[in-house]
């Protein structure tokens, strides 16, 4: 786990890595940057993926894959693995102006290597 | 503030309104262990705060009991998941005494890391909120059912 967490922060701009089980919103593991409030990123990141499935489900267009929330003063950026209820949230939390798509990438890669 | 949260003590209607708004919990008591209730969120019927204030009490006498057996500090928090619903009982100290909160909340609308997020906050403002110096007042078993059908009546509006 933590390897994978490490591969998500080596990248420019990101301030902080977490696993978070998409049930509870509760962290499962994490390396964080001092100053960021793990368990309430990981609460909202959960409530989120959670409004985010029904909406997803309601509209008929699948399972989210990657979701990104840019903010102005930073960024949250999510992968669900497995099962996006009852799984793991891959998310990272970035600096705004970081690279998404490199950010995208680890976080896939680490989504897959959960499975 | 919602109409559906009614407080014993005013003090403590403020952060608990907060709290419901924020977690989006279902029901919410703010009670004493011994089960004198301060504040509800969500309950129709006085008879649910009675059985759900007499349980929470239960547990809250339970767990600490556990606790004390095996010579650790009360329990801080109890929580407990079902399929639809889950429930989070937490108890904390204030300048009134002891205070446990029992908040139950929908999966489908809440999750415990929100519920556990917003309750520190809760515990936070309830500890600023309490009057300071409150003599702690023993419960006399004598004094108990008047007490609790005052609570009822102020938080019923009877």
């Amino acid at each position: 786990m933590s390897k994978a967490l490490d591969l998500i922060t080596r990248v420019r701009g990101v301030r902080g890595a977490m696993l978070v089980s998409a049930d509870d919103g509760l962290v499962v593991a994490e390396q964080l940057m001092e100053g960021i409030k793990g368990g309430a990123v990981a609460a909202l990141a959960a409530s989120l993926a959670g409004k985010l499935r029904r909406a997803m489900d309601a509209a008929g267009t699948g399972t989210s894959v990657f979701w990104h929330l840019q903010a102005e003063q930073g960024a949250l950026l999510v992968v669900p693995s497995g099962n996006a209820e009852g799984g793991i949230l891959v998310v990272a939390v970035a600096e705004p102006d970081v690279n998404i798509g490199l950010v995208r990438l680890e976080l896939l890669r680490a989504a897959e290597a959960l499975v | 503030m919602s109409s559906q949260t009614r407080a014993v003590e005013s003090w403590t209607l403020q952060p608990l309104t907060d709290f419901v708004r924020e977690s989006s919990v279902r029901l919410v008591l703010v009670l004493t262990p011994a089960g004198q209730v301060l504040a509800q969120s969500g309950f129709a019927r006085a008879v649910d705060v009675m059985s759900a204030a007499a349980l929470a009490a239960a547990i809250v006498a339970t767990t600490g009991e556990l606790a004390r057996q095996l010579t650790q500090p009360p329990f801080a928090a109890l929580s407990h998941q079902g399929p639809k619903h889950g429930f989070f009982l937490a108890t904390f100290m204030t300048d009134r005494g002891t205070l446990a909160v029992l908040a139950v909340y929908d999966l489908d609308v809440s999750s415990l890391g929100l519920v556990q997020l917003f309750y520190e906050q809760l515990a936070a403002e309830l500890k600023a909120a309490s009057p300071k110096g409150a003599v702690q007042k023993q419960v006399l078993a004598a004094d108990f059912e008047r007490e609790l059908t005052d609570s009822l009546n102020t938080l019923f509006g009877r």
